[in-house]
């Protein structure tokens, strides 16, 4: 069953925002899960966050940076066209309930992912202190939307042109210098993911990551996103997304994440070669 | 009379493409081989199938060439015959019983059974009877009793073997059939593991037609337990589920480097292989990277495809590793000469005990240890035992596990009350229905990881229990 692209929206150059006819995943679905999506035949099976999912409606709604091909080729496709195949929801629902105070931590297009989580923090009434980071305002994606989530957010880029100059890490080591908090949850860039970790596990502060790992079947079949945990091999699909970010072997993660840099630069180079009128399209929508 | 062979692909031009390996039996050849059937009386080739195909019969039909009449003789029992002609082990099976078997060879059964599901591929709008003439006559014969019975739902979750006969014994019989399929494509082991030139993939598509056209629908994408749950499907109106989804876990060895990058479990090298199509990327978008000196750990026919696929990949070397010897090699004995013949080299009576990666996480040694065999185990196979200080080394640059798989939990975990035996297969009765009421289970996720047919066997039995239940 083909799954019709309802809305497409830009959020900046590189990231789109779709909302996806899905009626039996909007009904599953719940906070924390993923859905994996294949356009067409020849697309990867890629794994992307449910953004958000309306049960009347039937829809979903996923945001995506443009990455490797399939993205690329997903962000070729225009409001009414389909995707071929979608499979959901998947991975384990975040169920951490009422916390008390959480600070949850976001950067580049985890920001989107981080949305959910602080909508359900706020649901089950806890205290939520979001801070998030993109290189450039440019790229800084729903800050309104985390606004109403969140009791306190803090924005920071990289260069500097809005919010607090630098990384995420800094203002969270100063808020955790002043404050003390239950939980924190942290998506992003690996690398981030890495660097929050280190600094709560200084202060002893419990920390929920979500893992984006290359997939293939995303049901525990294939073990390609399989993570070290604790000393335990898991597998990112079924296991996850979310981890203890304490326990994660970040060093083995980062690199498993790079094993097809090679092949997925080949790729693209064909991609772009055979799709130039698609990605020069530049800031017009759908 | 010899047995008459089927011709293959050249070694040396098959290992640089995916195309099938063996290329079936000309009608001629086809006629002469099924000339050689003694047609025995007491046919002990029967007795030996798991699904009971009336194999003289359909030999004797093929031997007087009335290929329509011997194709519907194996319809009468098998929905899979091109499968089952191809990835069955006869050998082991119902040619192991041919009263030939100890003086020409026996007669070529599973060749045989290809070549007339090739032929009806081959023939298909010609054909007159587009299902079995059998299932025509039970219709007539039951049809107050199906008409009444009629449309009540059963579920079928996973699309392989199981699955795929299951759902096609239930529909003749007159249910409303659904399978439910996790993947984008359905068939299975059939389509994400046995690789194109053992199995091509059209094969599996035109076999998964003709169960459709008994009037199984086929929902993919779909994953019982998380799209929705069996809960869900009672309320939805299915009255009886049949769990098939198969030995779907890898396992690994649990030895230090296993996570290294370049370490790959069967199930996704084939995976991306076969399903994904990875041998034609960049074309199709997902990769697969195979480096020059590739290990499959393991002998089974999944090691062997495994390999197989990486000379085929671009691969220089291959070695199949296996901790006993060539004897105690589960694979087929003609896959296992299909890779020697390819090139495929076997370091017997050792295993790995390391792997080391390099700076950027790339396995790049294995440390392993010889074995000498010792008393059997329960396999009945004489146990590997390893040799002190024989450790050794070899530079791989790719490792795939192929030791075998287990069952999933990912469906198990939705349902509480669902009993499973220490290694996590479900546990059924003689009926198969496991500890829930009108739910049955069969195939590998019953049984561990076995073979295509047995699963059919299970799948079979399963669908007349599913009747028997519903009929109540």
């Amino acid at each position: 069953m083909p799954h019709k692209i309802l809305e497409k929206t830009r959020l900046n150059s590189v990231m789109w925002k779709i909302v996806l006819e899905a009626p039996l995943v909007a009904k599953s679905a719940r906070c924390g899960q993923f859905v994996i999506v294949k356009i067409d035949e020849k697309g990867e099976r890629i794994p992307l966050t449910i953004n958000d999912f309306d049960l009347k409606k039937g829809t979903i709604t996923i945001i995506f940076q443009e990455v490797g091909t399939t993205t690329k080729r997903f962000g070729c496709l225009k409001k009414g066209d389909s995707v071929k195949d979608l499979l959901g929801p998947l991975g384990r629902p975040t169920d951490f309930g009422e916390a008390g105070k959480i600070i949850l931590i976001a950067g580049g297009v985890g920001i989107a992912e981080i949305l959910p989580i602080a909508k359900y923090a706020k649901n089950n009434a806890n205290f939520v202190l979001t801070i998030i980071g993109s290189r450039s305002k440019e790229l800084l994606i729903l800050e309104e939307e985390l606004k109403k989530y969140s009791d306190k957010l803090i924005v920071t880029t990289n260069d500097g042109s809005y919010g607090l100059k630098g990384l995420v890490i800094e203002p969270l080591r100063d808020t955790l210098a002043k404050e003390q908090f239950d939980l924190s949850y942290c998506v992003g860039p690996d690398i981030m993911m890495k660097a929050v970790s280190e600094v709560t596990k200084a202060c002893n502060l419990k920390t929920f990551v979500s893992l984006d790992a290359n997939m293939v079947d995303a049901t525990g079949m294939c073990a390609t996103c399989r993570v070290t945990v604790g000393g335990k091999t898991k597998f990112v699909c079924v296991d996850g997304p979310e981890f203890d970010g304490h326990l994660v072997d970040w060093d083995r993660f980062i690199k498993r994440q790079k094993r097809f840099v090679d092949e997925e630069k080949r790729s693209l180079e064909l991609f772009k070669s055979q799709h130039k009128e698609c990605i020069y399209r530049g800031g017009e929508d759908g | 009379m010899a047995k008459t062979r089927m011709r293959e692909q050249d070694p040396l031009a098959r290992i640089r493409n995916f195309d099938e390996v063996a290329l079936g039996l000309t009608e001629e050849e086809a006629k002469n081989e099924a000339a050689r059937c003694l047609e025995c009386k007491k046919a002990a080739c029967v007795g030996e199938c798991p699904i009971e195909i009336d194999i003289p019969t359909f030999i004797q039909y093929i031997a007087k060439g009335e290929f329509e009449n011997a194709l519907n003789k194996i319809r009468e029992k098998n929905a899979l015959p091109a499968v089952c002609g191809r990835v069955c082990p006869q050998e082991d099976q119902c040619e192991k019983a041919c009263v030939l078997v100890k003086k020409e060879g026996a007669v070529g059964i599973g060749d045989l059974e290809r070549f007339i599901a090739d032929w009806e591929i081959a023939n298909n709008s010609k054909l007159k009877t587009p299902w079995p003439a059998e299932h025509k006559s039970q219709g007539r014969q039951n049809s107050k009793l199906e008409k009444r019975k009629l449309k009540e739902k059963v579920a079928i979750i996973g699309s392989g073997p199981a699955g795929i006969t299951c759902a096609g014994e239930l529909a003749k019989s007159g249910y409303d059939v659904t399978i439910f399929e996790s993947l984008h494509k359905p068939g299975g082991v059939l389509t994400y593991g046995i690789p194109e030139f053992r199995l091509p993939k059209r094969i599996v598509d035109v076999e998964l037609e003709y169960v459709q056209s008994l009037g199984v629908k086929i929902e993919a994408n779909f994953l019982v337990g998380r799209t929705k749950t069996i809960d869900d499907l009672r309320k939805d109106g299915w009255r009886a589920f049949f769990i098939a989804i198969g030995a779907g876990l890898p396992y690994f060895l649990g030895v230090e480097g296993e996570n290294l990058n370049g370490v790959y479990s069967a199930n996704e090298f084939l995976t991306r292989t076969n399903l994904m199509k990875s041998y034609l990327f960049p074309e199709y978008d997902t990769p697969i990277k195979v480096g020059s000196i590739v290990g499959v750990i393991g002998a089974g026919n999944v090691a062997m495809d495994s390999a197989r696929s990486a000379l085929r990949l671009g691969a220089k070397k291959v070695y199949i590793i296996y901790r006993r010897t060539e004897f105690e090699m589960p694979a087929r004995i003609d896959e296992i000469k299909r890779a020697k013949e390819e090139g495929v080299e076997f370091a017997l009576l050792t295993h790995p005990v390391r792997f080391f990666g390099d700076e950027n996480g790339w396995v790049k040694e294995t440390e392993l240890l010889k074995n000498e065999l010792g008393d059997p185990d329960s396999s009945g196979r004489r146990r590997p035992v390893p040799i002190k200080g024989s450790e050794f080394r070899m530079k791989l640059d790719t490792v795939v596990c192929a030791i075998g798989q287990g069952p999933n939990p990912l469906l198990a975990r939705t349902l509480t009350n669902l009993k499973l035996d220490e290694d996590g297969n479900i546990i059924v009765d003689k009926n198969h229905m496991t500890s829930i009421e009108g739910v049955f289970a069969g195939g590998d996720i019953v049984t561990g990881a076995a073979t295509v047919i047995a699963a059919m066997g299970a799948g079979k039995k399963a669908a007349q229990a599913i009747d028997r239940y519903l009929k109540g």
